[in-house]
């Protein structure tokens, strides 16, 4: 195996691209060394992007924040700008791994790890965060939505590689959340589980909403049917309802030793609203 | 199998060694540096036996690759005492019987000590949340939580 330290995006892009299929993007690693240790993979290249310029910034950009490749989770707990704007992301990267694994791993590795249960990515989503690309051609930004595609499988092409994720700017009276169900307290995968984003109107209502379910279908989805159940009202009991069913109803899960389909689907509801709850708490208590 | 030349700092020593680029640092440290307080646990980042910091933060050390270290700042259980004297943690450890077959030791110590110069005065449950990638199957844990809140108040009256 080779190990690369390529100086710029695009000579990292170009590598990446002329050893497709052969070649790793490493940035923290916890799921890259993994599967080279349980031999799922041989990499014949790795390549490390940690050194190229930014990845290890957190960047103040239009109202929001850019997040480099190679920012740890400990990296982004420890940015009070962005706990403060986003705490719902920083609660979901936050959950994953222990904490030498929140010394390393990266929001950008655990989307492109494309695990359906991954943690960090239906905040992301809820969030509308953006993810900016790097490939042989240039540079190209993505709503991380229209990245996963399926179990292990991401949108990215040939030589293709994330630099880093933009967290939009958002008003005052609005904030996000995130939970997920586990049958222990720490150190586990998510059975299913839910981020919510929201903005309040001055009277309390809910002005527009973003809801995300993980861990109950092929890939995390956002779910426009449950924040269009939330919008306009005051997540009185009828309307956290029917955001929980059209929920349920964006299922599709498999049984699997760690869940039924029958529970993850109930679930996913009932992560959503309470995350919702917890959302407008929060959104309320910055205006 | 193309090998790589790394210069790094161990315990605030220059140290240099050359491995293949798929060489764990946990491999590296042990048998190139000559560093066996990290242990191999699972190799799969789940029982922090491998526990080192880099750069001040915690990490499994199986999860990183020896040449990853090139330009790092290590830290590993052997600098932790001060010549023959210990650290308030491993005394603490000893005087409160908060180990028992030794294997996970090093790798909890390096992860309180980390703790601790973040936030001197943990609760119970930070501590074992802290310690949550740290597993030990001899203890229990209550001891070595015990050994930690010990240690903490005697190092924030030191």
């Amino acid at each position: 195996m080779q190990y690369m330290k390529p100086q710029t995006a695009n000579e990292a892009a170009v590598l990446l691209a002329e050893n497709a299929g052969v070649a790793r993007v490493l940035a923290g690693g916890t799921d890259l060394l993994v599967q080279m240790k349980a031999g799922m993979i041989e990499p014949e290249m790795v390549i490390d992007i940690k050194q190229l310029a930014g990845m290890n910034d957190i960047t103040p950009e239009d109202g929001g924040f850019r997040i480099g490749a190679a920012v740890s989770g400990q990296q982004l707990g420890e940015h009070a700008g962005v706990v403060a704007m986003w705490p719902g992301v920083v609660e979901a990267f936050e959950l994953i791994g222990s904490t030498q694994v929140q010394g390393r791993c990266t929001m950008a590795g655990n989307l492109c790890n494309g695990g359906p249960a991954a943690d960090s990515v239906p905040a992301m989503i809820a969030a509308g965060a953006v993810a900016r690309i790097e490939g042989p051609d240039g540079t190209r930004d993505c709503p991380v939505e229209d990245i996963p595609v399926g179990p292990g499988k991401i949108s990215l092409t040939k030589g293709e590689f994330i630099t880093s994720i933009m967290l939009p700017a958002r008003p005052a009276r609005a904030s996000d959340a995130y939970l997920r169900f586990i049958p222990r307290t720490e150190m586990d995968i998510a059975v299913a589980s839910a981020g919510v984003n929201l903005e309040l109107a001055e009277d309390g209502s809910v002005s527009s909403a973003r809801v995300a379910l993980g861990a109950v279908g092929p890939k995390i989805i956002l779910v426009p049917d449950a924040a269009a159940a939330i919008v306009g009202t005051k997540l009185d009991d009828g309307a956290l309802d029917a955001m929980a069913v059209a929920c349920s109803a964006a299922c599709s899960p498999i049984d699997d030793k760690r869940g039924t389909v029958e529970f993850r689907i109930q679930v996913a509801g009932v992560l959503a609203k309470r995350a919702a709850r917890i959302a407008a708490t929060r959104a309320g208590e910055k205006s | 199998m193309k090998n790589t030349h790394v210069s790094t700092t161990v315990n605030g020593d220059a140290v240099e060694f050359v491995c293949p680029a798929e060489e764990t640092l946990l491999d590296a440290l042990r048998n190139r540096v000559g560093l066996s307080g990290a242990k191999e646990g699972c190799g799969t980042g789940d029982c922090g036996a491998c526990s080192v910091t880099m750069n001040g933060r915690l990490v499994c050390s199986c999860l990183v690759l020896g040449v990853e270290a090139e330009g790092a700042e290590i830290t590993t259980i052997e600098g932790m005492a001060d010549g023959e004297a210990l650290h308030p943690l491993q005394q603490s450890f000893i005087d409160h019987a908060a180990l028992q077959c030794g294997v996970c030791t090093p790798g909890i110590l390096v992860a309180a000590k980390n703790l601790l110069e973040r936030n001197p005065d943990p609760t119970d449950t930070e501590i074992r949340y802290w310690l949550a990638g740290n597993l030990c199957r001899c203890t229990g844990y209550d001891k070595i939580i015990k050994a930690v809140q010990i240690a903490a108040a005697e190092m924030r009256g030191a």
